[in-house]
């Protein structure tokens, strides 16, 4: 095929957003701002025990209370369910896969398990009437630590499975034992990264319709409507093709909206049973109950090396929490790191090691990063910790050891298409000054200080693009990674592009139009990009994983090549010339040698839709799909450090500077990927300085609002310093992706940075979030 | 149920409300202004910041019924004419959105702080911004946003 | 998100007020509503009745009482901040309302409602209570003045009746040769204090002869730290002062942080706090 020659006018530029207009003047679709006729508002009553028998469910009350239309217990709906709510990823043959249903009928698991619904007229009656059911329990033993759940005689989740451990999942390769055992150096530490809350600032909401003919349209604050389709016909016994699932606009995700949920098929199944459609919207604390939460997961990690800093050999073992129930990717999570434990290095023995952990908490499933920001962090405080025993600087012990070439075939399997670790360690080094740093840090130690400086560093690559379909059958995902897109030239000129991909933030309409309109020479106003209706755009697997760009992004890419060509056909045909004889450059057709003999492509897709005059056999109209499979994931990577000041009397630790270098591959729109920078480093930083999902030792959870799950504001944060370089991947777009660069990055950056303010004075170590007591104690510690 | 006079926008109201609707779900359901967003429960968010007799404050710690013959101005309320607010021009100008959900509330939180006088440098802005939380944009570009509204840099 | 039902009344003056609470069991006052809102909507808190006092123009003043300031109960915060008097006469009040939760809040919420609510964990009352202040009280029976030592009880205590409204409050005009710091530390800048001292010395000779300190969130009130006081009143150093700053105080253990560590941070906040004052 003829390739295409276009100037590129938008792509690389920074386009203002195409969202923003109705986002800035309160115009916004979220679901909680939807209305239709009739619609009634449905309360879920939650297991406030970590555990218990349910004994009973008394409904009397409730069903009397003042506009209430409905009340149901578990036990009254069990028909309505043709499927267990579904989990895509049984990593292992022998996973343990218990049902898990809309609502618990004998059985609550987990502090905010749902038993029982009330649908009323209106929220408050609703929630008033929600108080009236009672509930019967009668409490069980209960466990929330990953690791004490494994030990004998621990509380079970599941009885019938006789154990807490879900699953174990390897990856070995080469001889990491031997390697350990001829090393001259061996390092081992633990590492516990606390639950997170992702805390997205809309909480989840829904609105089901169904219709007489059982024809389903659910609007849902989603990330995955496509998903979410498909699953609901498992889960309800209805066909796909008589459910609508729309995304409105979606305030945040994060991954927490990347799930099937509980409330998604009970609003269904009860507009269903109803024939009115039903309203939900979580309060915030119960968001922080029955909406997934990351991470939780103990880590054992191990490097051997010489004694000139080359690693030879990193293994990893790690217990992760799964929770009460496998949600839809729960048990995959840590898998999806399980590839990068040797990081941005060249590592040749390798051994990662999984085992899934059942406790009686919130499952946990995808949290920004989902198992890479996990890696990260172990592998960049283990190599700060190596550099302290092998007396190196952090700095060079890292660049050492970088993958130097590409692409790079890692240990574990897969190959690093591009990049260049080198030159974002020397840019970032450029923008660090760390020579200042460590002057001002000499100083203030010289001085005694009560506020001393540290600076951290984390270099990193992270694989995502997630991802090649043949990949995900191998490691027995239940479905592709493929993502698809229709261009739809309309007879006067504009265009219309469907995308699979479901933005909730993430600017598509705005970076899709430029990329669709580069490669077809029109303006970036003329295209509009529809997205989240299933109805509209019928293929996809939707936003998450930082998958779009390269993934559906591509797609486009394709997409438009077709429109491309198909338009160089009739515009060939219509000049009489040969297709080859033809240039395409600037939206435009015009014959080598004769510019004056051209045409339009716009005028082309209006010769297309007359069809007066079109090649023969030629279809009319001017719209072609494509459906992208990617060959490779997608590997962005890069450099990034933090300046941490350490109140030692009071362990107040505050970031000072952040500054991060990135390849991301080819920039589509450099201030929305500084945006993605900026909000993904954030939430690194929180992990690593406020957040901490905390349970006591039976499952009930402590930090139960925003009072005490400390996201932090503006007041807390500095200014950031972004900067890129650039390999391209290979794809035709060159692009990589970004949306979760930052948080994989940032945490141990932060935390390195505090070990490095107090190694004067022997601290090594600081648990994560850094609270002040932490800091505090750990300067106590060694004081002793 | 309790008569409440109140001017959302510069329309005045009358309405019938039971005392414990607070003020955010009085907008949003009775008079259809759902720019205004719920974020949280324990007025942690700001999501659902708007104004009140001009300063700014969160509708969802007020009670409807306290609002009675107040001026309330929402996010529907900022742009005239067609024309965006300045604050509303800078957000869009230094990409300071991204999912949208918090920015009615910080866009009314940032022109109740420009409006007191108090934006005079990033310091004071990150501070003036300390009741309002964003989970997408780690805060760099809604205070250059701000700066870029207020004239300092 | 939602609290359970309540009947609620309209205050047209503080009398009214008075009246409303006498004639309903179970019936809390609100102004700002950032103390009891909270608590209603997630229905920790379920007043059959709610007073509306925020329309009571009458209490809403900053103004010169011989040697003290007195202060309208339903005084927003934002008010306090920027009264001129306060500025001038006792700027530890003014400084300190300027730092309480947020500036939404600080728009609505009062230092009578602050005052009133009795947290242990809130700034105001610390402030108060270290400067040895004033709570006018009335209630059924007549008004009353409680000194701030005896006003708060326990936690969300405090010595008012269940009729009873504070109305104004009284604190001392600082002279030339005082000195005050209100030294905060909090995870976030929304958040109430770990731990806060409020200082309030007497400067003499280069160095402090007396000091007034209260602790913020370190038991179950407001507290005044007695035992750094003595050791300033007997000619101690700021440091070997501030080392005793926790003596007596039962702070009690959250996600913030342990009651040790609180120990800790209010000896080291002393210390701090009576250095800043000494060099104010």
């Amino acid at each position: 095929m003829t390739t295409t020659e276009t100037a590129g006018n938008f792509v690389g530029t920074s386009v203002k957003r195409k969202e923003d207009a109705s986002l800035l003047r309160g115009s916004g679709t979220f679901v909680e701002n939807l209305n239709l006729p009739g619609t009634v508002f449905m309360a879920l009553v939650r297991s406030p025990y970590p555990h218990a028998r349910i004994k009973s469910v008394n409904l009397d009350a409730a069903k009397a209370a003042e506009g209430v239309v409905a009340a149901f217990s578990g036990a009254d709906l069990t028909e309505d369910w043709k499927g267990s709510l579904p989990c895509a990823w049984p990593v292992t043959e022998d996973i343990k896969m218990p049902p898990h249903y809309p609502l618990a009928v004998d059985e609550a698991r987990y502090q905010g398990d749902g038993v029982a619904v009330v649908i009323a007229g209106s929220r408050a009656a609703a929630k008033d009437a929600a108080e009236l059911i009672e509930v019967e329990y009668e409490q069980l033993g209960s466990i929330a630590d990953v690791e004490k759940a494994l030990a004998d005689g621990a509380p079970l989740v599941h009885d019938d499975l006789g154990t807490n451990e879900c699953y174990v999942w390897k990856l070995d390769s080469g001889d990491v034992q031997a390697a350990i055992d001829a090393a001259d150096v061996v390092v081992t530490r633990r590492y516990f990264q606390p639950r997170l809350i992702p805390n997205a600032i809309e909480p989840r909401g829904v609105l089901a319709q169904v219709g007489p003919t059982d024809d389903v349209t659910l609007w849902s604050a989603t990330q995955v409507p496509h998903v979410l389709r498909f699953a609901l016909q498992l889960v309800l016994g209805i066909t796909e093709s008589k459910i609508r699932v729309i995304a409105p606009d979606v305030g945040g995700g994060f991954g927490s909206k990347l799930n099937v949920y509980a409330e998604e098929a009970l609003a269904v199944a009860l507009a269903r049973r109803l024939g009115r459609p039903v309203k939900w919207t979580e309060e915030r604390s119960e968001n922080y109950q029955a909406t997934i939460h990351g991470r939780d997961v103990v880590h054992e990690l191990t490097f051997a090396a010489t004694k000139d800093g080359a690693i030879t050999a990193v293994k990893s073992e790690a217990k992760c929490a799964m929770g009460a129930y496998l949600q839809l990717v729960t048990p995959g999570i840590p898998l999806l790191g399980a590839w990068i434990y040797s990081g941005p290095y060249e590592i040749p023995n390798y051994s990662v090691t999984f085992t899934g952990v059942f406790t009686h908490t919130t499952p946990t499933d995808a949290y920004r990063g989902a198992g890479r920001p996990e890696a990260t962090y172990v592998l960049e405080r283990t190599m700060d910790a190596l550099a302290r025993e092998l007396g190196m600087d952090p700095v060079e012990l890292r660049r050492k050891n970088f993958v130097k070439e590409f692409p790079h075939t890692m240990a574990s399997g897969l190959t690093i298409d591009s990049g260049d670790y080198e030159a974002s360690l020397d840019r970032l080094l450029e923008l660090l000054d760390l020579d200042g740093i460590r002057a001002d840090q000499a100083e203030r130690r010289a001085r005694g200080d009560a506020k001393q400086i540290g600076v951290g560093f984390s270099t990193y690559n992270e694989m995502c693009g997630l991802a090649p379909s043949r990949i995900l059958g191998a490691i027995r995902y239940a479905v592709g990674g493929w993502d698809s897109a229709t261009i739809r030239f309309q007879p006067l000129g504009s265009v219309q592009v469907v995308t699979g991909t479901s933005p909730h933030g993430q600017s598509h309409e705005t970076t899709w139009a430029q990329i669709v309109a580069d490669e077809l020479g029109v303006g970036v106003d003329d295209i509009e990009v529809l997205h989240g209706d299933t109805a509209v755009s019928q293929l996809g697997m939707d936003t998450y994983g930082s998958r779009s760009l390269a993934v559906g992004g591509m797609a486009l890419y394709h997409a438009s090549q077709k429109i491309v060509a198909k338009a160089r056909r009739i515009v060939a045909h219509q000049l009489e010339v040969a297709e080859d004889d033809l240039e395409f450059a600037d939206g435009s057709f015009s014959v080598k040698g004769s510019p004056d003999r051209s045409m339009g492509i716009a005028a082309a897709a209006f010769q297309a839709h007359a069809a007066h005059n079109l090649p023969d056999g030629m279809e009319p109209g001017l719209e072609e799909a494509a459906t992208y499979d990617p060959a490779n994931f997608s590997w962005p990577g890069g450099a990034h450090a933090a300046v941490v000041e350490v109140d030692t009397e009071t362990g107040d630790t505050r970031l000072v500077r952040y500054v991060a270098v990135d390849d991301v591959g080819n920039p589509v729109n450099p201030q929305i990927i500084d945006g993605q920078v900026h909000g993904g480093v954030t939430q690194g930083i929180a992990a690593a300085l406020y957040e901490e999902g905390t349970y006591d030792e039976e499952g009930n959870l402590l930090t139960t609002t925003m009072t005490t799950y400390l996201v932090p504001s503006a007041a807390e944060l500095p200014s950031y310093e972004t900067d890129r370089i650039e390999t391209r991947a290979d794809n035709p777009l060159g692009v990589k992706g970004v949306g979760e660069t930052g948080t994989i990055a940032a945490a141990p950056a932060v935390i390195n940075a505090i070990v490095d303010a107090l190694s004067h004075l022997g601290v090594t170590d600081i648990q994560m979030p850094a609270t002040p007591e932490r800091v505090w104690t750990a300067i106590e510690e060694v004081r002793t | 149920m309790r008569h409440v006079t109140l001017s959302a926008n510069g329309v005045r109201h009358e309405l019938e409300v039971e005392p414990r609707e607070l003020l955010v779900y009085v907008l949003r359901d009775r008079l259809e202004l759902t720019g205004t967003n719920v974020g949280c429960d324990t007025s942690s968010c700001g999501s659902c910041t708007v104004l009140v007799n001009g300063e700014a404050v969160k509708s969802c710690t007020m009670l409807g019924v306290q609002a009675d013959g107040m001026e309330i101005t929402t996010i529907e309320g900022l742009a005239t004419n067609g024309h965006l607010h300045p604050v509303q021009q800078a957000f869009h100008d230094h990409h300071a959105l991204q999912c949208g959900y918090c920015t009615p509330g910080m866009v009314l939180a940032a022109v109740s702080l420009i409006d007191s006088g108090e934006a005079v440098d990033e310091a004071a802005i990150r501070e003036g911004l300390e009741g309002n939380l964003c989970r997408c944009t780690g805060y760099h570009n809604i205070v250059k946003a701000v700066a870029a509204a207020a004239g300092v840099s | 998100m939602i609290p359970a039902a309540f009947e609620y009344e309209v205050a047209e003056s503080a009398d009214h007020a008075v009246a409303l609470l006498g004639e309903h069991e179970d019936a809390k006052l609100l102004a700002g509503g950032h103390s009891l809102l909270p608590a209603m909507k997630l229905r920790l808190a379920r007043p059959a009745t709610l007073v509306d006092v925020g329309r009571v123009a009458e209490l809403s003043y900053v103004r010169e009482d011989g040697d003290r300031i007195a202060i309208g109960a339903l005084t927003r915060h934002k008010d306090v901040a920027s009264a001129a008097l306060l500025r001038e006469h006792c700027p530890i009040v003014s400084y300190t309302a300027g730092q309480v939760g947020d500036p939404q809040v600080r728009h609505r919420g009062t230092i009578g409602g602050s005052l009133a609510h009795g947290d242990p964990a809130s700034d105001l009352p610390t402030v108060v209570l270290a400067l040895d202040g004033e709570l006018v009280v009335r209630g059924s029976a007549g008004e009353r003045t409680i000194p701030a030592a005896a006003f708060f009880a326990g936690v969300f205590q405090t010595a008012m009746g269940s009729d009873e409204m504070l109305v104004e409050i009284r604190v001392p005009k600082l002279g030339s040769g005082t000195g005050w710091s209100y030294t905060k530390m909090s995870r976030r800048a929304q958040d109430w204090a770990t731990v806060a001292v409020a200082a309030v010395v007497e400067r003499s000779n280069g160095s402090i002869g007396k000091a007034s300190i209260g602790l913020t969130n370190m038991g179950a009130t407001p507290l005044r730290a007695s035992a750094a006081e003595e050791a300033i009143a007997d000619g101690g150093s700021i440091e070997d002062a501030a080392a005793l700053a926790a003596n007596g105080a039962e702070p009690s253990s959250d996600h913030a942080a342990t009651a040790d560590f609180r120990r800790h941070l209010a000896r080291v906040l002393t210390r701090r706090a009576l250095q800043e004052a000494a060099a104010r």
